[in-house]
């Protein structure tokens, strides 16, 4: 079976827990920048961990399916509908062959995330099908008509699963590995402050505005490898804290590391509010 | 020789946490960060990622258990502890033939006090290594040209540069992936394909790789 896309809104990519280890070839990991909102979706529909889903970024999506399957919808929130008719967020849902599902636009968060039992079954590349933005690793991202096959469905849907969703608050960060490059008080000032989201944020990395962190060094840093949730500090002194399509190799000093169980809350602040940080 | 500390004394790698699951080790230059990650990738550190770079190792995705198998480990290594497995074998080396035409030419002769066909001389005798990858998936850094030789990047990058294209920045030689905005200076361009996500090996010039550059 497969689904047939109508509309994509601002950003739609496929996306699953992406492709780690080739970091070394300058391939960047890419995968589901909210992963609690995409492992939900995957098995709330009955799918394995690594099944690909749709990210939808801030709604706008519209597809038909040309067969019957279980789909759901999870992460920022949004009206669902199946052909005008409401349905629910993050509960399974039954699409009929030849109905057509629309993902509205967000009232809150940015990334919306689309499963269906058996997974979106679009060719691998590099062991993964995630989509990363930043080279364009992965499948093309997703167009209106663009035909999206789906696999064999493996599991059943699960309707009683009811996780505790995480808890929205601080970023918890871990200090290092550069903190030698800023003044000493720069932890104190990312930690103690109010950081605004800028319109530029996106996949690659979540770009904030606030009290500038002050650096001692101003020398060039040789290039060095990045990790997910690296808190990279340009000349300006304004963070960027490193998403799933960072470059792999960065040559500004990085403050300080985000929990990696915190950084969901990064796939769904929108320009214009706020994160806080806290040491771990 | 290990990492040389302020005293001028080698010692063991210095290693800075990053976050609660990756390592950096500082090494005193690219040939040894290659060397320290090839070693790991041989004597099997469980490392999702092994990143070599200008002077640091990058070892991301580490357990509790396989950090402290890392220090442990560590302590004993020296850049020229042998590698005594396949994967350590260098392999061929891969030829890369260019057509010696880039607008830079000229430039870098002036630089390097000599005419264009120094350069081209220069350039195809030299033993280059890929040290490390970055920029762009396929984008390795070749290393072998002595820092005399170095030559500045452009103030502002242009905005396309073809894939293929053959340039130099700093002491480094590179070769661009894909079409793409870019600052190093061009020397030629190649018909050889850096980067195909289809192939077993898809970066041609992977960390390690030996490198010559040939006439087209």
């Amino acid at each position: 079976m497969s689904l047939r896309v109508l509309a994509s809104g601002a950003l739609t990519t496929v996306q699953d827990l992406g492709r780690p280890g080739l970091a070394h070839l300058g391939v960047p990991r890419a995968g589901a920048l909210d992963r609690p909102a995409a492992a939900l979706a995957n098995r709330l529909v009955g799918n394995a961990a690594d099944a690909a889903v749709l990210e939808v970024t801030l709604g706008g999506l519209v597809v038909t399916t040309d067969a019957g399957a279980w789909v759901a919808v999870t992460g920022a929130v949004c009206p669902v509908d199946v052909d005008g008719a409401p349905r629910g967020h993050a509960r399974p849902e039954w699409l009929a062959a030849g109905s057509r599902l629309s993902i509205g636009t967000t009232s809150s968060g940015v990334r919306s995330y689309l499963a269906v039992g058996g997974g979106i079954a679009v060719a691998p590349v590099l062991g993964s099908r995630a989509t990363d933005t930043l080279a364009w690793v992965g499948p093309p991202r997703v167009e209106p008509g663009t035909r999206l096959p789906v696999g064999p469905v493996l599991g059943r849907p699960a309707p009683h699963d009811t996780p505790r969703p995480p808890r929205a608050g601080a970023l918890r960060v871990h200090p290092g590995p550069r903190a030698d490059w800023f003044a000493p008080h720069a932890l104190t000032t990312l930690c103690g402050s109010t950081y605004e989201v800028g319109s530029a944020s996106n996949r690659i990395g979540l770009r904030l505005q606030g009290p500038p962190l002050e650096r001692v060094r101003h020398d060039e840093l040789p290039s060095e490898g990045m990790v997910l949730g690296a808190v990279q500090v340009p000349p300006d002194g304004q963070p960027v804290v490193f998403l799933a399509d960072h470059p792999p190799t960065g040559g500004y000093p990085v403050l300080a590391v985000v929990e990696e169980a915190d950084l969901w809350q990064c796939a769904q602040v929108r320009p214009g509010e706020t994160v806080r940080f806290t040491r771990a | 020789m290990g990492a040389v500390d302020a005293t001028g004394q080698t010692g063991p790698v210095h290693l800075r946490p990053v976050g609660p699951r990756a390592l950096l080790a500082d090494v005193a230059d690219a040939s040894e960060a290659l060397a320290l990650a090839t070693w790991a990738r041989t004597v099997g550190i469980a490392a999702a990622d092994v990143v070599p770079a200008a002077r640091t190792v990058l070892l991301d995705g580490l357990t509790a258990e396989a950090a402290d198998d890392l220090r442990a480990r560590l302590a004993h290594w020296s850049p020229q502890s042998p590698v005594d497995a396949p994967e350590a074998d260098p392999g061929p080396v891969v030829e890369v033939p260019v057509v010696y035409d880039g607008v830079d030419l000229a430039l870098v002769a002036d630089r390097w006090g000599t005419d264009v066909e120094g350069v081209v001389a220069r350039h195809t005798g030299t033993a280059f290594t890929a040290a490390f990858c970055g920029f762009a998936p396929g984008f390795a850094y070749l290393a072998g040209l002595p820092e005399e030789l170095a030559v500045p990047r452009l103030d502002s990058p242009r905005a396309a540069v073809p894939a293929g294209a053959v340039a130099l920045a700093g002491p480094w030689c590179g070769v661009y992936p894909t079409a793409s905005p870019g600052g190093w200076r061009l020397l030629g361009r190649t018909d050889a394909v850096l980067w195909d996500a289809e192939r077993e090996r898809p970066a041609l010039l992977a960390p390690g790789t030996r490198v010559r550059f040939v006439r087209a």
